[in-house]
């Protein structure tokens, strides 16, 4: 009997830590088996700036849960720098790599390259002509084409505006440039001249050109009405140059960015920008990270052959919009997750 | 200064200045709105900053070296004074640490080049690029530093506001302009300078210090990009660091350069930036009233100055006699 008994504890006791274990649900334990020990390679145009700081956000926290190793290449700024790295990534054969890259053609054959190496690929943000298997960003086009809506609805002549508006482009060969100009030059023209583009510059994303070229231009078209920006950062340079003419109440800013509120919301509060088109860089961020996470799971067989595309959602900001969850901010990103 | 060079009456600095005449009349001539005060005015605050720049870049060219940090200098400062008000500094110690930064970075110069005898160019290649990663890595969170700190009125008046009408700026830069003519013309470090870049080492046995003037030389540049760097923060509110990396140090050159300051040294002076400013700004800000497409834009500046270039290539030929040492 006391043997019984003691084997019954022995038994009890054993067994007791295998209450506290996770029930094998049939996925649970095979999913995280299949990121441990993986590796992923994130390739932006540059660190140091809200978008790809917000981005790296979801990686990191997953590299530490998850137990894969995140590696991070930071070409600041350098279309050079960025495909040597990208051409060094693909020998390092990484499981994933995720790019952002800095023109349309710039790592065009590199993604074939490493699509050919078996690396999944995932670009982020700037469409790049060669699809990967993923796609995560703005759909250019669509945006363009919101803010300039919202340029005729402020400045279209039959809303009573003067139906001028300007442009101010980023680098001419970047996607946010080269589709978002195609969509507000056929937006314009559908508005059956209710507005037309009276100036089309371009800043190379730099907010002291973008400053010195609108002073320019609002010297040279006193009833400008509405200015379309292509990116917050660049964009409050414009701002600046409106400010200093004394026209805020008479000319619209219409910018776009990630919403980080540093660039977006406090813009809008201040009366920096009147429209602001948010392709939220923090649900960019969770898109990512899971978009990887699927990935690593399930590798697909031959990279790059059923590109996926996931645009994400635009958010049009102005005074009247904008609530507490219109923006993020990088510091409470970093501290709490995307 | 400018004999030694000069075999056909017209020097390039005459050449510019005529280019620039030119423009300036075609402009005039066809653009209405390009003759109305406001615009001319503007056209001198949008060149302001190069100009200023450019004034900085002369005086190490004339004491024949070249300041190739004097834009990271411009961009990294600043962006520390931004993010010192940032994190709640009285605004006039973040301006006080961003100057000390400015002028240890030109100290930093003017030793290599004065003691270690490093060539000017390599070592501000040098320095510039220590320089953004030290302070971007050491200083900075971010590339881009936007001013959030509720600073006085003043500040933001010193790239936005003006005075009589007159944009801040384009008076910071005529300032600048008249404190350097000063110095160079009056003050008898500016005279060695010239001496120094003329002949080092004549200027060396009749004297002259070279090397605490090297010193003093980088320790101004250094300022002058500080300075630049505020008014383009106030101006902005923001500082993006990536300017540092950009080919805007180019500009600053072409600016000094085509305006007759011979690379050689211990030429030219503060008149010869202002007519290389002055064509820079006639052709941007011409070119942006036409609405010229920004590929074009960049056609027609690389046009203009390779024919100022080879207008004085001909006009001025280069042979044993005119060209020395140090010529590029």
């Amino acid at each position: 009997m006391r043997k019984v008994l003691t084997t019954v504890l022995a038994g009890f006791l054993t067994a007791a830590p295998a209450l506290a274990e996770k029930p094998d649900d049939g996925l649970v334990f095979e999913s995280a088996e299949a990121l441990k020990g993986k590796t992923v390679a994130y390739l932006p145009i540059a660190m140091g700036f809200d978008l790809t700081e917000a981005w790296v956000t979801g990686l990191k926290q997953d590299a530490a849960t998850w137990g894969y190793e995140l590696t991070i290449r930071d070409p600041n700024w350098s279309v050079d720098a960025g495909a040597q790295a990208f051409a060094q990534l693909i020998q390092e054969q990484p499981d994933v790599i995720v790019v952002h890259p800095p023109e349309i053609q710039a790592y065009a054959r590199l993604i074939q390259q490493a699509e050919r190496a078996g690396i999944a690929v995932v670009v982020m943000s700037l469409k790049a002509s060669t699809n990967a298997d993923y796609f995560i960003g703005p759909d250019w086009y669509d945006m363009a084409v919101e803010q300039t809506r919202s340029a005729i609805e402020m400045c279209g002549k039959s809303k009573g505006g003067s139906g001028k508006i300007a442009v101010m482009q980023g680098v001419l060969t970047n996607p946010t440039s080269q589709y978002g100009i195609q969509a507000i030059e056929a937006t314009v023209a559908e508005s059956g001249g209710d507005i037309e583009i009276v100036s089309n510059q371009a800043a190379d994303w730099d907010a002291s050109k973008a400053h010195a070229i609108a002073t320019t231009v609002l010297q040279a078209n006193p009833d400008l009405c509405g200015y379309i920006g292509m990116w917050d950062n660049m964009d409050v340079g414009i701002a600046a140059a409106i400010r200093e003419a004394g026209k805020q109440d008479k000319v619209k800013l219409i910018s776009s960015g990630g919403g980080n509120r540093d660039s977006a919301c406090a813009n809008i509060e201040n009366g920096n920008f009147a429209t602001y088109i948010s392709y939220d860089a923090a649900s960019q961020a969770r898109d990512l990270m899971m978009v990887v996470r699927g990935l690593l799971q399930n590798p697909p067989e031959e990279p790059g052959a059923h590109p996926v595309a996931l645009y994400t959602p635009l958010r049009a900001i102005d005074k009247a919009t904008m609530h507490p969850g219109s923006c993020w901010s990088l510091d409470t990103l970093q501290a709490y997750g995307p | 200064m400018m004999a030694a060079r000069t075999r056909s009456p017209l020097s390039q600095e005459m050449i510019v200045a005529a280019i620039a005449a030119l423009l300036f009349a075609a402009f005039f001539l066809t653009q209405p709105v390009f003759r109305t005060t406001d615009n001319l005015l503007s056209l001198l605050q949008n060149v302001s900053i190069l100009g200023i720049l450019g004034l900085g870049m002369a005086l190490s060219i004339i004491g024949r070296g070249i300041d190739l940090s004097i834009v990271t200098v411009m961009a990294m400062s600043s962006a520390w004074v931004l993010q010192l008000a940032n994190s709640g500094m009285p605004l006039w110690v973040a301006l006080l640490a961003g100057l000390l930064l400015s002028i240890a970075v030109g100290l930093v110069n003017g030793v290599l080049i004065a003691f270690l005898e490093v060539p000017a160019i390599f070592a501000t290649l040098a320095v510039a690029t220590l320089n953004y990663g030290v302070v971007r890595t050491a200083l900075l969170d971010d590339n881009l530093v936007y001013l959030k700190a509720d600073v006085p009125a003043w500040f933001h008046a010193i790239g936005g506001g003006s005075l009589f009408g007159i944009p801040n700026p384009v008076l910071l830069f005529a300032l600048v302009c008249l404190l350097l003519h000063l110095f160079l013309r009056y003050d008898i470090s500016g005279r060695f300078l010239y001496a120094m870049g003329e002949n080092p080492a004549a200027a060396r046995i009749t004297g002259i210090a070279n090397r605490p003037l090297t010193l003093l030389q980088y320790a101004i540049c250094s300022v002058i990009g500080f300075g630049a760097g505020m008014i383009l923060a106030s101006t902005i509110g923001s500082v993006e660091t990536r300017i540092a990396r950009s080919t805007m140090v180019y500009d600053v050159i072409l600016v000094a350069v085509i305006g007759g300051i011979g690379l050689s040294g211990g030429k030219g002076g503060v008149r010869n930036v202002i007519i290389g400013t002055a064509l820079i700004g006639v052709l941007l800000n011409g070119m942006t009233i036409l609405n010229t497409p920004y590929t074009v834009q960049n056609i027609i500046k690389s046009v203009i100055l390779m024919l100022a270039i080879v207008a004085d290539s001909i006009l001025n030929p280069r042979d044993e006699q005119t060209s020395q040492q140090g010529d590029i």
